[in-house]
């Protein structure tokens, strides 16, 4: 079915003293639109339009300008705003301002506002504009990639159903392989990890969907492939041509919870056994990885966790072993943006980005999950319900339940809410609406009552009914005859008589 | 799948437990498998060595070992589970191993044997599904991108009319006969009694074991299985449907697993110390 989406983006540039350009088209403050066309494919069309609105700071803001750092400029600007989901702030700083180090032009925050130094022309700084407000936002290529379904194959960037699908929840299991514990008592107190590290990340990532997080110890595990003993550097090596198959061996030992039908993130720790250590990971060139650390799209990350040697051969066995939760933490929470598919690499140079910490995530990386996932629910909402239509049409008999139809017509209605909340450019119910809208299709759609076992075809049908009803049927159509032919004779005959 | 019952249909189970065991040296895991054994004969009273089920007159492999995990056994093998298993409209109780929780890059591979006709293969001795059904069971997994690709192998006799009617894209359909001829079995053993492999299957598993999972054989060798000398039967197969050539669709890429990799180069820093940090 043809969709036509407006994606709406209210951004807000202000302008601090020294650094209006001269020619501006009119006066600040003033208002503005930009649109432009994304077409995914020859039915669905996606257009976005940011809303400008151009204005001078205010005397707090100024004052938040004179900060010494961007960073500290960032936190003083946070709570002047009341930034909603998916709504920007770009600061213009005055070209000789020394906010911004040299070389930059450009600094994105933590929150949802960014710095640009002003200078050059007009087109210029539109562009450069533009460019900023695409990287916090949503690109032609996220999009399109959120819609993967709906865009022929060729068409598809690399990204393409490389990071995870949008659902409701997801598991996110951590689990420790420990293959030699006669050599190595390892211990890791997960818990706390993941009160520290893990549970922020994953209470900014809330609204995106609900996170299980559990952890598990499994002993004896091996990684299904044998390194590789490289005397040069007296250590261990996994060529980047034999990962994809470490990790199958080890699947069948993680489990998952029985309950739960969300996708499940898994998050490996491998601690090599005595005889196989230091164990390094290789990268295509040979080079060793230095986070020793692999991921696979829409499944996990693994990470090889090397114990120094003992200091003399006469050591007890086996050697305690803490494992130091924050260098793992940095990995693996690494590789969970990297799974959900924020990533850093894509930035010009000249783009400065300020790390968001324990957060994990900044405000605008929030906003561009959130832009792909609520274009992504609303396509596969339409193509859930289409199919679902095609289906009824196609099978007359299929008995539709109440509770089905008032799913159907309520994820309708929410997908609707949702289109409109778009083109309004409020993303936080955009966004809920959507998900309330792909609920309520894919319980319609996946209703257990909707089974068809009735297909009859023809020649079964005349199998069935002709030997049944013909016999009857002979003595019935003769005496019809009969009674016909009588009746034609009777009316004949008063004619005759006189 | 396999859906035969009774005991004199020994060698359609044995045909599905050596598919699952082949599929389970090459990578997939047992979460990954929906097995369904419409009877039991490894434990079936007629059974003269029991809690055995072989696929070779030599005995040497007993492919019902320690780790098998049936998930649809005995009279749960019904022709609705099954559609239901494939367009995932299942009841909300049912657990995680009977489910088909595969999304829009998912490769699936579909085995089926036991009975079958022009156009129908029978469960239980009481039931059919038609190639229609299973046709719009297909489409429906199509609408809702439950496959990326899907491989269907069907070693019954007049297996090819099963694929007859697919209309969906990304399918490829072996069959180990055509409409008219029946496959035959491999090999009686006179032991235990009954017939123990079809034909087309032995074949293809000893195609199968030469397999490992960093192999590079494809689709076309697949094809060639089992000639006509060997099976008297003529393996057909259909490759319209399917968007790659053969020649380039690995045999892993259905019946083993190779995953795509990246390596992680990015971190992120942690503060280690929180100021103001509070236990949960």
């Amino acid at each position: 079915a043809g969709a036509q989406f407006q994606l709406t983006v209210p951004v807000a540039v202000v302008f601090a003293p020294g650094s209006v350009p001269g020619d501006l088209p009119r006066p600040l403050p003033f208002r503005d639109a930009q649109e432009m066309e994304i077409s995914a494919n020859l039915r669905t069309s996606i257009t976005s339009r940011y809303e400008m609105v151009y204005r001078s700071t205010t005397a707090q803001e100024e004052a938040a300008l004179r900060a010494a750092t961007p960073r500290e400029a960032d936190a003083a600007l946070h709570p002047l705003q009341d930034a909603s989901l998916g709504a920007l702030t770009v600061y213009v700083v005055p070209e000789t301002s020394s906010l911004l180090p040299q070389g930059i032009s450009v600094y994105v925050g933590k929150h949802r506002n960014a710095l640009v130094r002003a200078g050059g022309s007009l087109a210029a700084f539109r562009t450069r504009l533009q460019q900023l407000t695409q990287v916090m936002s949503f690109t032609a290529s996220s999009i399109t990639t959120a819609l993967s379904d709906r865009v022929p194959d060729g068409r598809l960037g690399p990204d393409a159903r490389r990071h995870l699908k949008s659902s409701l929840g997801y598991e996110i299991t951590f689990s420790l392989l420990n293959p030699d514990p006669k050599s190595h008592a390892v211990d890791w107190d997960i818990e706390d990890a993941v009160n520290r590290y893990v549970q922020p990340v994953l209470d900014k990532l809330s609204l995106v969907a609900n996170f299980s997080v559990d952890s598990q110890i499994l002993y004896y595990a091996v990684l299904g492939v044998t390194p590789r003993f490289d005397k040069e550097s007296s250590s261990f090596l996994l060529s980047a041509h034999s990962l994809p198959h470490v990790i199958n061996p080890v699947e069948a030992r993680l489990g998952s919870s029985a309950a739960s039908l969300y996708p499940v993130l898994n998050f490996l720790l491998y601690v090599p056994e005595r005889s196989h250590s230091p164990l390094y990971i290789q990268d295509k060139d040979g080079a060793p990885v230095s986070t020793n650390a692999f991921h696979s799209p829409r499944w996990g990350g693994i990470m090889v966790y090397n114990v120094e040697a003992p200091p003399s051969p006469q050591a007890a066995l086996p050697l305690h072993v803490d494992v130091d939760m924050v260098r793992v933490m940095e990995v693996f929470l690494a590789q969970l943006r990297l799974l959900f598919g924020l990533s850093r690499e894509e930035l010009p140079p000249e783009f400065m980005v300020e790390s968001p910490g324990n957060e994990g995530l900044a405000d605008w990386e929030l906003d561009r999950l959130l832009w792909a996932h609520t274009v992504e629910n609303i396509a596969t909402v339409s193509t859930t319900l289409t199919s679902l239509a095609q289906l009824l049409d196609k099978i007359g008999n299929i008995v539709i339940k109440d509770d089905v139809a008032s799913e159907v017509y309520q994820a309708v209605a929410s997908v609707q809410s949702a289109m409109a909340e778009l083109a309004t450019g409020h993303l936080h119910s955009a966004f809920q609406a959507s998900k309330e809208a792909v609920t309520s299709s894919e319980r319609a759609f996946f209703d257990p009552s909707l089974l068809h076992l009735l297909y009859f075809p023809d020649d079964q049908k005349f199998a069935i009914y002709i030997p049944l009803f013909l016999p009857m049927a002979v003595p019935i159509l003769l005496s019809l005859a009969k009674i016909v032919r009588e009746a034609r004779q009777h009316k004949k005959e008063p004619t005759k008589m006189d | 799948v396999c859906t035969s019952r009774f005991w004199f249909n020994y060698r359609h189970v044995a045909n599905t437990l050596s598919v699952y065991r082949s599929v389970k040296r090459l990578g997939i895991p047992d979460s990954h498998i929906v097995l369904m054994l419409a009877d039991d004969m490894a434990c079936n009273p007629r059974n003269p060595k029991p809690a055995t089920v072989f696929s070779h007159k030599n005995m040497e492999l007993n492919v019902y070992g320690d780790d098998v995990e049936v998930d649809y056994r005995s009279y749960e093998v019904t022709v609705e589970n099954f559609l239901r298993v494939l367009t995932g409209r299942i009841p909300p109780s049912t657990p995680r191993s009977k489910r088909l929780l595969s999304d829009d890059r998912s490769n699936i591979l579909i085995y089926m044997t036991g009975h079958g006709g022009n156009g129908f293969l029978k469960f239980q001795d009481s039931e059919e599904i038609t190639n229609v059904e299973l046709a719009d069971a297909f489409e429906q997994m199509w609408q809702k991108r439950r496959y990326n690709e899907l491989l269907f192998i069907i070693d019954t006799c007049q297996g090819a009319s099963m694929y007859e009617r697919f209309y969906s894209p990304n399918i490829m359909a072996l069959a180990s006969s055509q409409v008219g001829e029946d496959s035959l079995s491999h090999q009686p053993d006179l032991g235990i009694g009954v017939h123990l492999m079809d034909r087309y299957t032995f074949y293809v598993l000893e195609f199968l074991e030469e397999i490992h999972p960093a192999s590079q054989t494809n689709m076309n060798d697949l094809f060639q299985v089992c000639p006509k000398s060997l099976c008297v039967s003529t393996p057909g197969h259909r490759t319209d449907l399917f968007q790659r050539d053969p020649q380039s669709v690995l045999i892993t890429d259905f019946f083993g697993s190779v995953r795509k990799v990246e390596i992680t180069t990015e971190t992120i820093s942690l503060d280690r110390d929180l100021a103001g940090f509070e236990s949960k």
